[in-house]
């Protein structure tokens, strides 16, 4: 997959200065601005940029499709001779599910609930009638075989929910191939995984695409996984292109300032550091949603005063629990929560207002966590009147001075949220809860759904707070590499238990337990090499 | 019950949740109707009542016992099928001889208007369900499009107008000027089953007008809902023609709140329909009602509403039924 074929009749497509318009709020906005893209055949080009840069809508392009509220405005799109700008909606739909295919980002969402698996992965060749039912399941079978599938016999007769989330993407991956396509479109098809899953669906996927000979658009946002899958990379900002080149020129010497800020977020490292007093003890705690099993079992974690614990695991870790459980939200079952040590009442409805002010969260969505209908002066002025009883005109000043130091100036104080980039928003979230003048913070997930060059501004802001407040952090994140950014000390949880508790140093250094050496090793990193690397293991 | 099929459980306890909600709407229907003014005893037997009759009389139609004895008596009965007998059928004159007694039996007086009634409900289900699907459907497939703007105004059009107005017009231009069909559906026990199909026509009609715009803008409504969702986009892209997005892949999905407004219809059908009653004077259950109330005749009250109550609960559970087994999440658990 590696060879590159420069040979001009291997020509499978070429989109030539290609535009497209969004419809909203009643005026067409110009998504994408005149790109241009080559794919030879049998290659795999990635596509990488932050959301809203314009990839999916790139990507679909490709198959000469637009979503409802969009149109192509100029350009052409050549696939094996034919412009699909041109074509009509019937002759794409021939095309469709069976010349070019598509992989969807979320794999849970883009399966059908009420169709058995096999039905729907055989689904686009039967309706363009590729062959006789028998041989298609026949085939799928034999692509769930090559796609690692448990089962391959009888998956299929499954209905998408009885299936794990790295087996369905799987599964897609099998239907986009059963019509053996000369070109599939893969559209962020690992970003819903947990890490130690997207490494086997990514070294699967990148098999098959080789053994068939597959032409592939990977469309991602994590450079690591692109540098895995890519024989060329092609970085998108702002609906158009910054630079194209062969994965390991762009990986060694990117040429444009936007790509190397894409390379450089991963390079924040905070010098770790120690503190004798601890601010937070979490003794033996248990914690379960109504009667169900154990979400946390008997943990114990400690938090030092002016420092950043960060808590690691996949999704359904317990990670978020133990966040509720501290606040009260969740109360625990058993064991204590000491807070500067005092313990606190387990219930929310019997801390006191001291008790909450001392404790702040700052939550993953900032769209969700805010009242839509609230400007900024009145979101982040509440909790200083409600903790600090501040009046009206004071509270002003106090604001400004809030909006100060997370950066923004005082032009932002009557927006709404809506008014708000997703960065900025974030910075609103923190700049609540310094409004209560916390001594303990917890970041839930606060940059998972941030760009890499805003991820990086917030985390920089936080340890910025850190070091002038003084202020202690949890922090619960999936992502290694902020861990690496800004923990002093580093738990890791799996399956509600504590695999292990040390200082950053401790924890990145072996030995490893089982589980954190699986963890540490998903980790996509940026070396071309990694996966096979890491499937040599 | 962990071993039954989460289905069966399933289905189980909803059978026991309208169990229990049919015992608390006999409570209301019990205690609402004894709350209605006037008296039976006292305007029957009019002026010329005594004490010694009005007593008499009372003791003989049982109203002389105690609220929860008249109810627990009427529940028990009614559990056993035996709704009580009418009042209205005595005469004040036999009021010494109940030998001489010429009341009916609930049952007896409430069986043919229920079959008329279900006769009409059924006629009408089975010209508005599938028109409304196919409306619905294919609006959806059309949206915004010249043919569901119209679909979507003339539905809105004939909800918006009450049921009787429907009714006159139809009338007229069906019954009067042009003579198709009669404009009284009195229909009798005897009456063959074309006849009766044939006087029932502007009935069904009017019900089928009035039905039609719920079910079909629901359906509409709950298609273009889904046509959003990321295995609609998927389909598309599978190269699957539109209308078999929608049959193959919307459909499947939409059943749940399709099936709760078609059951709410027909429960309306059933027992909403009392003004298209009046109007073509059909003898159905609505009508029954009605005049029984005006008597004050309290065991046909009752058993009305109790046949209401059923016929609700029932269709509920039938819906409920039908989004379990179209949701394969609940048939096939993991």
């Amino acid at each position: 997959m590696k060879s590159s074929k420069d040979n001009k009749k291997d020509l499978l497509l070429d989109i030539k200065n290609i535009s497209i318009e969004g419809f909203s709020d009643e005026i067409w906005h110009p998504i994408i601005k005149g790109v241009n893209l080559q794919l030879y055949r049998g290659e795999v080009l990635g596509l990488i940029g932050e959301s809203g840069a314009g990839k999916s809508t790139l990507g679909l392009a490709a198959m000469g499709f637009v979503r409802t509220g969009c149109r192509f405005t100029s350009g052409s799109i050549i696939f094996n001779g034919k412009d699909l700008t041109k074509l009509s909606e019937k002759k794409k739909q021939q095309l469709w599910g069976t010349k070019l295919s598509y992989v969807a980002q979320s794999a849970a969402a883009a399966f059908n609930p009420a169709h058995r698996l096999i039905n729907q992965t055989i689904e686009s060749s039967l309706s363009h009638k590729l062959d006789t039912k028998e041989t298609l399941q026949k085939d799928a079978v034999q692509l769930y075989k090559e796609m690692q599938l448990p089962n391959p016999d009888q998956i299929g007769e499954r209905y998408p929910h009885q299936v794990s989330g790295g087996q369905l993407q799987r599964t897609m991956t099998a239907m986009a191939m059963s019509s053996k396509p000369d070109l599939i479109i893969f559209d962020e098809p690992t970003t819903a995984l947990d890490v130690t899953t997207q490494v086997n669906v990514l070294a699967t996927i990148r098999s098959i695409v080789k053994e068939h000979q597959t032409a592939a658009i990977y469309i991602t946002h994590d450079l690591a996984v692109v540098a895995q899958m890519a024989d060329r990379i092609q970085v998108l900002r702002y609906g158009d292109t910054v630079e194209v080149a062969k994965t390991s020129q762009m990986l060694k010497s990117p040429k444009e300032e936007y790509t190397k800020s894409l390379w450089a977020v991963r390079s924040i490292k905070k010098k770790e550091q120690k503190s004798k007093e601890i601010i937070l003890r979490i003794e033996n705690v248990s914690a379960s949603y109504g009667s169900g099993p154990k979400v946390l079992q008997d943990i114990n974690i400690n938090v030092p005063t002016g420092r950043t614990v960060a808590i690691v695991g996949e999704s359904g870790s317990g990670k978020s629990t133990t966040a509720r459980a501290i606040t009260g939200l969740l109360p625990p079952t058993q064991g204590k929560v000491i807070f500067q040590e005092r313990i606190l009442p387990k219930k929310l409805s019997d801390r006191s207002k001291e008790d909450l002010r001392s404790i702040q969260m700052i939550y993953q969505s900032p769209d969700t966590s805010m009242n839509p209908r609230h400007t900024v002066r009145e979101i982040i002025g509440r909790p200083l009147s409600f903790y600090h009883g501040i009046n009206k005109e004071k509270n002003t000043n106090k604001v400004l001075e809030l909006l100060h130091m997370i950066e923004l100036d005082e032009s932002f104080v009557d927006r709404l949220p809506e008014e708000l980039s997703g960065g900025q928003k974030q910075r609103i979230c923190i700049a609540r809860a310094l409004a209560a003048e916390p001594d303990l913070i917890i970041c839930d997930e606060v940059t998972s759904a941030l760009d890499q060059i805003v991820q990086e501004g917030i985390l920089k802001l936080l340890l910025r707070l850190q070091h002038e407040l003084k202020i202690s952090y949890i922090f619960i994140t999936h992502d290694i590499a902020t861990v690496k950014a800004i923990a002093d000390e580093v738990v890791v949880m799996h399956q509600g238990l504590v695999v292990e508790q040390g200082s950053k140093k401790d924890i990145f250094n072996p030995p490893h337990p089982e589980y954190t050496k699986l963890l540490l090793s998903s980790v996509p990193e940026m070396d071309p090499n990694w996966l096979n690397k890491v499937l040599e293991k | 019950m962990s071993k039954l099929h989460p289905i069966i459980s399933t289905l189980l306890k909803r059978i026991g949740l309208g169990i229990i909600s049919l015992f608390f709407v006999t409570l209301i229907i019990f205690s609402s109707v004894n709350l209605l003014p006037g008296d039976f005893v006292e305007s029957v037997l009019g002026q010329t009542r005594t004490e010694e009759s009005v007593k008499i009389f009372r003791k003989e139609l049982g109203l002389d016992k105690p609220y929860h004895v008249r109810y627990v008596n009427w529940l028990t009965s009614a559990i056993q099928g035996d709704l009580g007998s009418t009042f209205s059928g005595r005469n004040a004159t036999y009021a010494n001889q109940p030998q001489q007694n010429t009341a009916r039996s609930v049952s007896s007086l409430l069986k043919p208007r229920l079959f008329n009634t279900f006769f009409l409900a059924a006629m009408t289900a089975i010209i508005a369900i599938p028109l409304s699907l196919i409306l619905g459907i294919t609006a959806a497939l059309f949206r915004n499009s010249i043919y569901d703007r119209t679909v979507n105004a003339s539905a809105l059009t004939t909800i918006s107008m009450p049921e009787f107005f429907v009714a006159y017009i139809l009338i007229i231009y069906l019954a009067s000027i042009n003579q198709f069909f009669p404009s009284l559906s009195n229909v009798t026990s005897s009456t063959p089953f074309f006849e009766r199909i044939y006087l029932s026509v502007l009935p069904a009609l009017t019900l089928t007008l009035v039905t039609v715009a719920h079910m079909m803008r629901m359906t509409r409504a709950s298609i273009i809902n889904l046509l959003s969702s990321p295995y609609i986009e998927m389909a598309r892209l599978k190269g699957i023609s539109k209308t078999q997005v929608i049959i193959k892949h919307a459909l499947p999905n939409a059943w749940a709140p399709i099936a709760n407004i078609i059951a709410f219809n027909l429960a309306y059908l059933i027992v909403g329909v009392v003004v298209v009653e009046v109007v073509f004077v059909y003898p159905g259950i609505g009508q029954l009602m009605v005049d029984s109330v005006i008597k004050r005749d309290i065991p046909v009250v009752q058993g009305c509403a109790l046949v209401f109550a059923v016929t609700y609960i029932l269709l509920n559970l039938i819906a409920d039924v039908i989004s379990i087994i179209t949701n394969p999440r609940l048939l096939y658990p993991k």
